[in-house]
């Protein structure tokens, strides 16, 4: 066991030597390939040839590694999902077909709006109205940090955590799960929470709400420090009330933020696969896409064109806040 | 204090305020809380009563039997067997009963009439007092009797011993450790030099390497797997070596790692003061030299950032592991493992809290030292500007 973790070291290590092994020796190879001595001509000619290969040494085994783990990837599943089972025979559309006709795959699709739905909203609501609260209590930052805490903790902990909050123990035994507990303390039926359809699929978006909505808190907070005192001021002056000055006021310039917050959740929903795999593992009609794909990659053999087909229309839905990113990041960059 | 001020022109009073966020505080840590307190209870405690009452006495039932026939003993008219039920084990009787259905038909103290001049006492203590007016028979000693049996909280270290040692779970954390120290480390330094070339040095293409790298920041890890499951089995055949390997997870840890690194560091990195580098460049520094001694160091706080997002990522990652690890129950990481008794284990709460908290711990731990550059980097991940 130890000899284990002092191979990774080891491999640490070693790994960050050679990479910085790599950076120098082929800078040092391309300095003295191209010497800048000699003639003046000779010398700012090899002067602008380094200039403009250094760059591609620097970014060489970043491409490299995003070449081979994303880029191809991709491009390898997109044809995938056009093939069969085994990736031999070319079958056209008739993955998707299936994946259309399929009550998996509905279901998934199905279960998947409703945490788009759901999630993104409640992270972001309960985020904002946290943060607008703690900020003016002395020990703010305190219950900040508790709620921000579940962004540290697995989605496989949180799984555990939250099942044993839904805990259920045959009728008349004594309930150890705390929400089984506070129904029967109220006289109610203690229930199988995870069993029951549709509404089962709440209780698995709880735990995404409870690990996320600290870190929508975090980013609004800050974007809320952000906003200028003086327009807050002018609302006073101008005799706005106070729900005019949260709502016209600070929200509108927070808005930004909050389209970004909500975004980077949108995209977490749609990869949302350990909860559902830990908790109900798609039983009960709680299926969502990622769990759906990762089922399919390996259940019976596995089957590689369906596979990809479902993976293909996650990248679909990505897709659009993808290229939304990529506007706001050039934007951005222009200015600088 | 802006936002404060306008909060109290929205009117609301301070006490509601406090008190709404610490109902809120409470809601957020109460799940992580029940967890904690179970794994450090007894086994038999925790099946019987909720992790709230862990701090009060719990009450199980329990089975006693009372003494033979040599045990008897005459006083006067009596005959009398006495002694102890609990033999010496702890807590304390609230009731009992002579029939397994019904083991709270007397309470502790009082005196059950048995029938036939028969009658039996047991205090709460568990001193029993069992006479009958004719002597006794083979027939009515050595009697079971069924106890209520209220014990005191017990809090045990034995359920982290028995995951550490016999669930496998002591392995797992190393597994884990292996998995994500490389996997931290080895990203940071080839996302640095990326990063710099993307924010100081001109070449052409640049504009359009930044959009990719912004792209593949959310291009779902599922449209990797299939093909690279291929690539590395083709691979291990081909080189005659297993396809589930550390190295293997290693740089697909990296190599899905890179894409937010680069655009962190860079966006850190272009912030750096601009007449810092000229003037190393007017002195003759190459760009090497630049990034080694100059950018580097100045660029701690954005590594540190980086690094703890890696690190939590990465332990708390199960899909890369178990496609890339692979699920034998020795290769497991602290996720796979705890999925894996999540499945065994279902009902063993003594054994998934202790193994959840484990898994929990280190993150926790990384999470409180290191708040702050955490959230440092979550503001320059996600907001406009670094």
């Amino acid at each position: 066991m130890l000899s284990q973790i002092v191979s990774a070291l080891i491999v640490m290590v070693v790994g960050v030597f050679a990479a910085a092994a790599y950076f120098y020796l082929t800078n040092r190879v391309l300095d003295l390939a191209l010497p800048d001595k000699g003639d003046v001509v000779t010398a700012s000619r090899n002067l602008r040839r380094r200039a403009m290969i250094r760059p591609w040494l620097f970014l060489g085994p970043a491409i490299l590694l995003l070449t081979i783990y994303l880029i191809y990837p991709v491009i390898a599943t997109l044809i995938l999902s056009f093939y069969g089972r085994d990736a031999q025979e070319f079958v056209g559309f008739s993955n998707y077909l299936w994946a259309v006709n399929d009550a998996g795959f509905r279901q998934s699709i199905f279960n998947n709006i409703l945490w788009l739905a759901v999630v993104p909203a409640a992270c972001t609501f309960f985020g904002l109205v946290i943060a607008v609260m703690t900020d003016r209590l002395a020990w703010g930052n305190f219950a900040k940090s508790l709620v921000f805490m579940p962004m540290a903790i697995s989605f496989v902990g949180a799984s555990v955590i939250w099942k044993f909050i839904y805990d259920y123990r045959g009728e008349g035994q004594i309930q150890i799960g705390i929400l089984n507990a506070i129904v029967q303390y109220f006289g109610g039926q203690p229930e199988v929470w995870l069993a029951i359809p549709f509404w089962n699929n709440f209780f698995l978006m709880i735990i995404l709400i409870w690990i996320q909505t600290g870190f929508a808190m975090v980013i609004l907070s800050a974007a809320l420090r952000g906003i200028p005192e003086e327009t807050i001021e002018a609302a006073v002056i101008d005799g706005a009330s106070g729900w005019q000055i949260f709502w016209k006021i600070m929200v509108p310039q927070i808005w930004g933020t909050i389209a970004t917050v909500w975004t980077t959740i949108t995209i977490l929903v749609l990869k949302v696969f350990d909860i559902v795999l830990t908790m109900t593992n798609g039983q009960w009609n709680t299926e969502v896409l990622a769990n759906l794909m990762f089922g399919w990659m390996f259940q019976g053999g596995g089957d590689s064109g369906r596979s990809a087909a479902i993976a293909v229309v996650l990248m679909l839905a990505v897709t659009p806040i993808m290229i939304w990113n990529i506007r706001r990041a050039n934007e951005e960059m222009k200015g600088r | 204090m802006s936002i404060g001020k306008s909060l109290a022109r929205i009117g609301l009073p301070r006490l509601i305020i406090n008190i709404t966020v610490l109902v809120v505080v409470a809601l957020w840590v109460m799940p992580t809380l029940g967890i904690f307190v179970s794994s450090f209870r007894d086994k038999d405690q925790l099946t019987v009563s909720g992790w709230w009452t862990a701090f009060s006495s719990s009450e199980r039932n329990e089975a006693g039997r009372l003494g033979g026939l040599d045990a008897m003993k005459q006083e006067g008219p009596l005959y009398v067997i006495s002694g102890n039920v609990l033999e010496g084990k702890g807590g304390a009787v609230n009731a009992f009963g002579t029939k397994a259905v019904a083991p709270r038909a007397y309470k502790a103290g009082t005196e059950a009439d048995l029938g036939d001049g028969i009658k039996l006492t047991i205090n709460s203590d568990g001193a029993y007092r069992y006479t009958s007016t004719a002597p006794f028979t083979d027939d009515n000693t050595g009697r079971r009797v069924y106890l209520a049996v209220a014990t005191p909280p017990v809090f045990t270290m034995v359920n982290y011993r028995n995951v550490l040692t016999g669930e496998g779970i002591g392995q797992s954390f190393v597994n884990s450790l292996t998995v994500a120290i490389p996997a931290t480390v080895i990203p940071i330094l080839v996302a640095a030099f990326a990063a710099y070339a993307l924010s100081w040095m001109s070449f052409k293409g640049r504009t359009l390497l930044l959009a990719a790298v912004v792209g593949l920041i959310v291009v779902p890890l599922q449209m990797s797997l299939i093909p690279l499951l291929r690539l590395y089995n083709d691979v291990g055949t081909f080189l005659g070596v297993p396809s589930k390997t550390y190295a293997g997870i290693w740089l697909a840890h990296t190599a899905f790692g890179l894409p937010l690194a680069i655009y962190l560091l860079r966006n850190y990195i272009v912030g750096l003061p601009k007449e810092i580098i000229e003037s190393a460049r007017v002195d003759g520094a190459g760009d090497f030299e630049i990034f080694t001694k100059i950018v580097l160091p100045l660029s701690f706080p954005a590594l540190a950032s980086f690094a703890i997002f890696q690190f939590l990522w990465v332990w708390n990652d199960l899909l890369v592991a178990m496609v890339f690890l692979g699920t034998e129950k020795d290769k497991l990481v602290l996720t796979g493992a705890l999925n894996a008794l999540l499945g065994s284990r279902g009902g063993n709460w003594e054994i998934l809290s202790a193994s959840a908290f484990v898994s929990i711990l280190v993150p926790l731990l990384v999470f409180f030292s290191l708040q702050r550059y955490l959230v440092r980097g979550l503001l320059a991940g996600s907001v406009k500007g670094g």
